[in-house]
């Protein structure tokens, strides 16, 4: 053989046009995907033929900076199979109606000539409903006409408002980040009809309840490309090579630019491969880990080294000097309120005492009440909502104390509760008498609390450690060897390497972290165990630190404008958002099911703790804690007709004339008694989302309680005995719902059981806006293509649905009505301040104060035949200002100034903005937004140099001019300004970090001191024993009920389900990609097992397998791997119904369900708290999170496999 | 001296996330079609593991490469006599089930099954016949550690190791898992060039692609079975076999291929490097402790005068020779050496490059407690998960001494860059380090610089194809330029 030789000439090589041809193409559109995913990632899409052919990632991010590696390319496996869908066999391509529905209002409607008659015909007759609800999910589906659709649609529409009322239309969409104007779509019109927003965050428990108990932010995070500024990066519950693909390469290059790396995992994941140290810690114990590593960081690094920059840090920044009152017990002492300022002489007299608090000042050992606390945010006096260290009175400089250990009057023995080994310590702490005007109390400091609590010897008396190897003694190396499986050597090589970074770099300690920890019921404990370490060390507010969550929520970066218009506040509309958590846990009578949490949620046995969870959201929606629609067992359009009949002249009249009817029993809150049909749910839209599946936590309950249709469902409902507010109707009712909306481009889960499926555009074929947390560039979706075949954009979906609804309106709606509607106590507002105590105005322990003692009510004036113009339009309400998160500016003249020159409708007489066209949706958003448009983030930053004192220019003046447009985007991401509705500052040369803005600029935190709050002091904390940062075990699965009725002979395991995200799906997309079936194993979900527990159970590799507990069942194939360890199993989220699931063979034969078959709602009740500094309610922001890791199921074999 | 311009990659294994973006962006554009829907140009693998097609390293089942026969150099499976005779019957040709049987679903069911009694799904279907099949294979089956059992332990990689040393590599305490993305190599000595029988594959002088001319492929798939990396595939629908082609449409415009472009973990480098063809078949026959440092020596100095001055004569344009003096790829396979290829001992001489992984450090159980602690910050080479052995086995054709090398040169980057932005760690501890795997201060920091922070142009960099001059050689450029298109030539 003389060797290969290499051809050059092109005549033996013209077949090479044959691959060139195939290169080519005719048109690249710049877009994303809108929806789930967090990636923001900016994508070319190819067009060849006039179809969508291929996408690639586009490669033109502005650079930040060239020490920091540049941002493309952004887009993972994912994303780039999205094409796949365009014009797949899954696509809907026309609206589809189920034909036992579809026949049967076609009958009525040509039986009444009328379809609001039609729809009421088929509602109030029990079989005719029950004969469609029994056909959900079951096929059938027949193609019809837009305009037949909408018009079923519009039917239910104004027949529920009429018969109900408004608040019984629900709609549910998630994280609008991705798509916001195709979120705002439904929202505007589901709002502008007095309908309701379900949340999203808090309900795929993607809410870190942490965040707002310690920051009062709802979830503020670093861009990815800061992670390259930190030096220690610790990542639990994160597998961010998966799950943050565009992002991970920051991480592998900050390894090699010399930071350490250290990954939590039971199973050896993908991110596991990037650690320098793999700590398999066994699952749901992390924060075990991390308490003892505030033990050794508090001892080593406070205690005894004193390291300066640490303890100034949390003098300056963090709640460490306040002073707390301790309460006598029986055997001694314990930790209660933060002490008021207006308990003492000198401060007695001032506004908002009950809402200002104490430090000691170092120098001269007087009292000071120090700036920046809720009391000083919602006083009149301007320029004191500061963290400058000044008394808020004198404004004399002091600075803080921050423990009594060498000026103590005494040492007080306390009570410290540690829940893992169920022990309580007596522990010597240091007080000081205060003379107040209830006499002479003892108080410590917080700090000295800390200490206390986390078994710190400062030669104290009591029970305090003897030594890291005391493995008796709460939060020592040894003693969380019990929980974790981890040797007390690593927590001591971890803690000594995260001070000395923390130490020399001054704060560049990081955790990333996510639902691996989110989910599980304790999860609020274990992420402020992590948050503890990282303040401890100065690291929150740092560029390179903090707490980096990133589960769902992604940053809808412009949600002052955008907010603006998704809820129609334009239109002096006052919205209906719903806690979704508390919705589920109620309407789909999961709660029946549910025993008291204190069986299964270790907490001190008090009235509170042994209240049934549904009792106590009764309870925390009449005082305002939460909300709750809908509101009254009477439609509330009627019921203000009715206060007008009765005399109530006023919207004032109005409302106290609700409050007596609630006051004297005479009307009743529907979460009262939900299985009441009066007060059902009864159309619900969803869009964007896959509700019925992915995150329908409890989904068999779903199925049996919303739709009416089979399920595989086992549990006993058993609430009955335990409930005492909530009416317990022996019978639950199933098919509570009239109508399910799905807006889909596939036929996903809930698509296949709605009763209605409306085609929609896919991403490559509508305009809308992107952005998020993980990066500070905010970019289009654009139409590669128009939307295909019959489809039509959310924006006109929504549009369309509403003119429909309103011509409809104008026969049975007509004229103006008046809604009440409740609104819970909101953060960011004097609400704040509202409940000292919790009184319960229902009890008669106080007066029914609408925003005070309980929630408030707002009079909205509907004309439901103008709903459609009022979509298209932009109402003069946004002259009254726009802001987010309690900043706010002034836009009149900006409004003026689109009115003048811009395209406007005309209505009534009157030219508004137009927001007809979806590209006009998005100018406006770019154009009111503080992030987008330079004159308003400087006016925003002037309302808070106003507020706080601080001097912000630097942060506003050099961006005055600068303002984006819908095409400027088209031609290049842009980056985004710094405005105060955020909690990060960036600049040219720096990433965004969460908090920095606090930190550099003494911006308060949105919390009750105005500091970073390590102890919280609310009523229910006390109560559930939360107060102070603990330990508490994970719930039994015996207590947690979830097998008390399945079992099988064959050979089984028993297994802890984990949920982690899937490499092959996001969320509740992507996952029936051919595309990515065909990257892993064919089938949606398999259950990953340890190679033990498939050896016990007799399991082989790929085996089907039915996976199944009381709640539901599960079949799939299996996945055996040397990565998982023994005891749980893995389904990673989410799974479809859709895809290759066949027959149970243990239940009922009927085809089994998804991973959310195996799901049961339980809700953890401290997270209920309101109207108090940080706890109170905001949407996404507060509530109780749906927990899921906390689930145990049986694996088997399947003996016969059927379709 | 003849000089030949070859374009090579590297793939930094330390940074690769799994994440298998490159193959769905080369799946998208080239193998999207009937009688393709089984080939993935580009896969990315798990190891351990076995691999697409299953066990495809293994040559004893294959019969895939070179050898030395004698002194001489030979297809492993269709040397002179070999081949002719397998034309008919070839047993060492992967089947369909090595691969996987193409599958989709029967996703319209869900839109138009009639009302029934219970929910209706949507079952697989074999995309070959048309009908329900029970999915047993896939092109990434043993993904994130599938299947242990069969899989991973049965990586012909663990062959030389002991069986404790294979075992504890599947307990906690070494478990370990990393990913090996894969297209064609675009060998200096492809096998699958010397297997064709009718002289349709050939490398391009311009750029060393490998190509399978798909107007004279007459199906014989001998370069299937010749091609060790199996990365040649046979076109059910077509009759013809294909592989990955470098994406030569967009390099000729100066675009990287899809794979590259698309590759979000940034792990991917490109460049052209200057060889000296005369010396492929001594190189490729050399005893197989030597295959690593030879197949360095091959490429030559883009600096040297001399080099330049062969590399004009023998008709390199300027353009190439200054791309090959800015190429990543040489800094990482020749200044640095701390890329290698897969399998040298297959002697193909791959034009692509791997940097084997750093990976977490051992951990021990102490009294059923789990202990991750190191002697000093990162720990020492030998606290390494990973047995150097197993490394060695894929890129060093055994050299355990270059992969040690390897991973204590990326060490010591890191410990710099401590020291430089932290300060807790010292300066004599950081030069001694360096020192002892050859490394200044500068050659560290251009290290750094292109494992992190290098943008795309740095990343790729891609000689002018001059298409003007090739399309002259045909007909005049400006009347193409008129008629590119009509197909009308």
């Amino acid at each position: 053989m003389s060797w290969i030789k290499d051809l050059f000439d092109p005549k033996l090589r013209t077949w090479e046009s044959f691959y060139r041809n195939r290169w080519q193409y005719d048109k690249v559109v710049r877009s994303t995907h809108g929806v789930n995913c967090t990636g923001g990632c900016s994508w070319n899409i190819f067009v060849k033929d006039g179809i969508v052919v291929w996408e690639a990632q586009a490669l033109d991010y502005p650079e930040i900076c060239s020490s920091i590696p540049p941002y493309e390319p952004r887009g993972c496996q994912r994303g780039i199979s999205a094409s796949w869908y365009q014009y797949s066999p899954i696509r809907i391509k026309y609206p589809l109606v189920r034909g036992a529905l579809l026949d049967l209002f076609r009958k009525e409607k040509r039986r009444t000539g009328d379809v609001v008659e039609a729809w009421r015909n088929i509602q109030e007759d029990p079989q005719k409903r029950r004969m469609y609800q029994l056909a959900r999910g079951k096929g059938g589906f027949r193609r019809v006409s837009w305009d037949e659709v909408l018009e079923i649609i519009a039917a239910a529409n104004v027949y529920t408002v009429k018969t109900y009322g408004p608040d019984r239309l629900a709609g549910f969409s998630p994280i609008p980040a991705m798509s916001m104007i195709s979120y705002a779509a439904g929202s505007r019109f589901l709002q502008l009809m007095g309908g309701v927003n379900l949340s999203f965050y808090d309900w795929y428990c993607d809410l870190p309840p942490s965040f707002p108990e310690m920051w009062g932010e709802q979830t503020d995070v670093a861009e990815s490309a800061d992670w390259y500024h930190a030096k220690f990066i610790a990542v639990m519950g994160s597998n961010i090579a998966m799950t943050r693909t565009p992002d991970a390469h920051f991480f592998a290059e900050a390894r090699h630019n010399g930071t350490k790396t250290v990954v939590f995992s039971p199973d050896f994941s993908m991110i596991s491969k990037f650690a320098d140290n793999w700590i398999p810690i066994h699952a749901g114990q992390d924060g075990a880990f991390w308490l003892a590593v505030n033990h050794v960081i508090l001892t080593r690094a406070h205690h005894q080294q004193k390291i300066e920059y640490f303890l100034d840090y949390v003098a300056r920044f963090t709640d460490a000097p306040y002073l707390v009152q301790l309460e006598k017990t029986e055997k001694g002492y314990k930790p209660g309120h933060l002490l008021r300022a207006n308990v003492v002489e000198k401060y007695q007299h001032i506004e908002n005492g009950d809402w200002k608090f104490l430090n000691i000042d170092a120098q001269t050992g007087q009292l000071v009440c120090p700036s920046g606390s809720v009391g000083h945010r919602w006083d009149k006096q301007e320029a004191n909502w500061t963290t400058r260290l000044v008394d808020s009175e004198t404004q004399q400089s002091y600075y803080p104390l921050l423990t009594l250990l060498e000026h103590r009057d005494d040492i007080l023995i306390t009570e410290f509760d540690e829940y893992g080994l169920d022990k309580k310590y007596f522990r010597g702490v240091p007080v000081k008498y205060l003379d107040t005007v209830n006499g002479k109390v003892p108080v410590t400091t917080v700090y000295d609390l800390i200490m206390a609590q986390f078994g710190v010897n400062r030669n104290l008396p009591g029970d305090y450690p003897t030594g890291y190897d005391d493995k008796d003694s709460g939060y020592t190396p040894a003693w969380q060897e019990i929980f974790t499986g981890v040797d007390r050597a690593t927590v001591l090589q971890f803690a000594d390497e995260w001070i000395r970074t923390a130490q020399a770099t001054q704060g560049r300690c990081m955790v990333i972290v996510g639902a691996g920890i989110n989910h599980w019921y304790h999860g609020n404990l274990i992420y402020r165990a992590a948050q503890i370490a990282l303040v401890l060390t100065g690291c929150v507010g740092r560029n390179g630190g903090g707490m980096n969550h990133y589960v769902g929520q992604e940053k809808l970066a412009p949600m002052d404008s955008w907010s603006l218009i998704m809820s129609a506040r334009d239109w002096r509309n006052v919205p209906r958002l719903q806690q979704t958590p508390i919705w589920h846990y109620i309407h789909s009578d999961q709660w029946r099911y549910d025993t008291l949490s204190a069986q299964y949620n270790t907490a001190p046995i008090n009235e509170f703790t042994t209240t049934h969870t549904a009792d106590l959201i009764a309870r925390a929606v009449r005082w305002g804690w939460m909300p709750f629609y809908p509101q009254f067992n009477k439609n509330t359009l009627q019921l203000a007709k009715e206060a007008q009949k009765n005399g109530a002249n006023s919207n004032e009249e109005i409302i106290s004339y609700v409050v007596q009817l609630l006051k004297d029993r005479k009307i009743q809150y529907c979460v009262n008694d939900p299985d009441n049909p009066v007060n059902f749910p009864r159309v619900w839209y969803i869009w964007r989302g896959n509700a019925l599946m992915s995150s329908a936590k409890g989904h068999e309950f779903f199925l049996k309680h919303y739709l009416g249709t089979h399920h595989n469902a086992l549990d006993d409902d058993i609430a009955g005995a335990l409930v005492k507010e909530i009416v317990w109707r022996e019978n639950a009712p199933e098919g509570k719902l009239d109508l399910v909306v799905d807006i889909n481009f596939r036929m996903d889960t809930s698509a296949l059981y709605a009763d209605i499926v409306l085609p929609t555009a896919t991403w490559y074929e509508k305009n809308d806006l992107n952005s998020t947390d993980l990066h500070t560039f905010i970019h289009p979706l654009t139409a590669a293509v128009p939307p295909s075949w019959e489809s039509k954009s959310d924006w006109e979906i929504f549009k369309n649905i509403a003119r429909i609804t309103s011509e409809l309106s104008r026969k049975h709606l007509p004229g103006t009505y008046k809604d009440i509607v409740n609104v819970p106590i909101q953060h960011d507002t004097p609400g704040e301040i509202a409940q000292k105590q919790i009184r319960d105005w229902y009890a008669g322990e106080c007066d029914a104060i609408p925003g005070k003692t309980m929630h408030n009510m707002v009079i909205v004036e509907r004309d439901y035949s103008k709903i459609y113009e009022k979509f298209v339009t932009l109402g003069e309400a946004t002259k009254n200002g726009i802001g987010a998160h309690g900043n706010s500016f002034e836009v009149a003249d900006l409004y003026e100034e689109m009115r003048q020159k811009g395209h406007v409708v005309m209505v009534d007489g009157q030219s508004y903005p137009s927001l007809e066209a979806d590209t006009e949706v998005a100018n406006t958003i770019l154009h009111l937004s503080s992030l987008t448009n330079g004159e308003l983030a400087a006016r925003a930053y002037r309302n808070a140099e106003k507020r706080t004192g601080a001097d912000l220019k630097d942060l506003y003046l050099s961006n005055t001019g600068f303002k984006v447009r819908f095409d400027d985007l088209k031609s290049q991401p842009r980056r985004y300004l710094n405005s105060p509705i955020w909690s990060g500052i960036m600049d040219k040369e720096r990433t965004y970090a969460g908090f920095t803005y606090n930190v550099d600029k003494n911006i308060p935190w949105r919390t009750l001191t105005g500091r970073q709050q390590m102890y919280l002091d609310h009523e229910m904390y006390l109560k559930f024993g939360e107060h102070l940062p603990v330990y508490k075990p994970l719930p039994v699965p015996v207590n947690l009920g979830d097998l008390k009725k399945s079992g099988t002979d064959e050979p089984s395991v028993v297994l802890n389900l984990l949920t982690p995200h899937t490499k092959w799906g996001i969320h509740s997309t992507y996952t029936d990609n051919h595309r990515m079936l065909t990257l892993s194993r064919g089938i949606i979900g398999p259950c990953w097992i340890s190679e033990q527990d498939a050896q016990a159970a007799g399991i082989q590799d790929n085996d089907w397998v039915e996976v199944f507990n009381d709640h539901g069942t599960y079949c799939t194939r299996v996945i055996v791997s040397a990565r998982i360890p023994k005891g749980m199993c893995f389904i990673y989220h989410a799974t479809e119904r859709t895809i290759s699931v066949p027959l149970s063979d243990t239940r009922s034969g009927r085809r089994a369900g998804g991973h959310n078959s195996l799901t049961r709602v339980r809700l953890k009740p401290n997270l209920l708290a309101g109207g108090y500094g940080q706890f109170t309610y905001h949407f996404n922001y507060w509530g109780p999170v749906g927990v899921n890791r906390d689930t145990y199921v049986i694996v088997k074999k399947m003996k016969k496999l059927m379709f | 001296m003849n000089v030949r311009a070859q374009i090579a990659m590297v793939f930094h294994l330390d940074k690769c996330i799994g994440c298998h973006t490159c193959s769905v962006a080369c799946k998208n554009i080239w193998t999207d079609r009937k009688g393709a829907e089984y080939m993935w140009w580009n896969n990315v693998e798990t190891k351990p593991g076995t691999g697409y097609p299953t066990q495809w390293e293994d040559q004893e089942i294959y019969q895939g490469g070179w050898q030395k026969h004698g002194h001489r150099l030979e297809l492993k499976a269709s040397g002179h006599w070999k081949g002719m005779t397998r034309l008919y019957h070839n047993p060492y040709m992967p089947n369909i089930n090595d691969y996987y049987e193409p599958f989709s679903y029967d996703y319209q069911q869900l839109i138009n099954a009639p009302a029934d009694d219970d929910q209706p799904t949507a079952r697989p279907i074999s995309l070959v016949t048309g009908k329900p099949m029970d999915i047993k294979g896939g092109p990434n089956w043993d993904d994130d550690l599938s299947g242990t059992p069969d899989y991973a332990r049965s990586d012909v990689n663990l062959r030389d190791l002991s069986a404790e040393m294979q075992e504890a590599m599947f307990q906690l305490e070494r478990m370990v898992m990393f990913y090996l993305p894969r297209i064609c190599n675009h060998c200096l000595n492809p096998a699958c060039v010397a297997a064709c029988p009718s002289g349709a594959i050939y490398k391009r002088a311009e750029d060393g692609v490998v190509l399978v001319n798909q107007d004279k492929c007459r199906g014989w798939r001998l370069c299937i079975s010749a091609c060790p990396y199996k990365k040649v595939y046979y076109n059910w629908k077509s009759g013809k076999s294909e592989k990955c082609i470098l994406c030569y449409p967009r390099l000729e415009t100066g675009q990287v291929p899809a794979c590259m472009h698309s590759c979000v973990g940034r792990i991917r480098y490109l460049g052209v490097l200057l060889y000296d063809a005369d010396k492929i078949e001594t190189i490729a026959s050399v005893p197989e402790e030597q295959l690593l440092s030879k197949h360095r020596d091959i490429y030559l100095d883009p600096f040297n005068k001399q080099v330049v001055q062969y590399a004009k004569d023998c008709g390199i344009p300027d353009s190439t020779i200054v791309a090959a003096q800015k190429s990543p790829v040489y800094k990482f396979v020749k200044e640095w050496q701390i890329a290698l290829p897969l399998h040298p001992e297959f002697r193909t001489l791959p034009s692509l490059f791997y940097v084997p992984p750093l990976l977490p450090i051992m951990s021990q159980v102490r009294d059923q407690q789990v202990l991750v602690s190191s002697k000093n910050f990162w720990g020492n080479i030998d606290e390494i998960r990973i047995p150097i052995a197993y490394l060695a086995q894929l890129f060093a054709a055994g050299n355990e001494h270059e992969i040690e090398c390897i991973l204590k040169k990326q060490l010591a980057v890191r410990y710099l860059r401590r020291f430089e932005t932290v300060g807790d760690v010292s300066k004599e501890w950081v030069e001694s380090l360096l020192s002892e795997v050859h490394l200044n201060f500068e050659i560290a920091h251009s290290m750094y610089h292109l494992t992190s922070l290098a943008p795309f142009h740095e990343r790729f960099v891609i000689p002018p194809a001059h298409r003007e001059e090739s399309i002259e050689m045909l007909r005049e450029t400006s009347l193409h330029k008129g008629e590119t298109g009509f197909n009308t030539f």
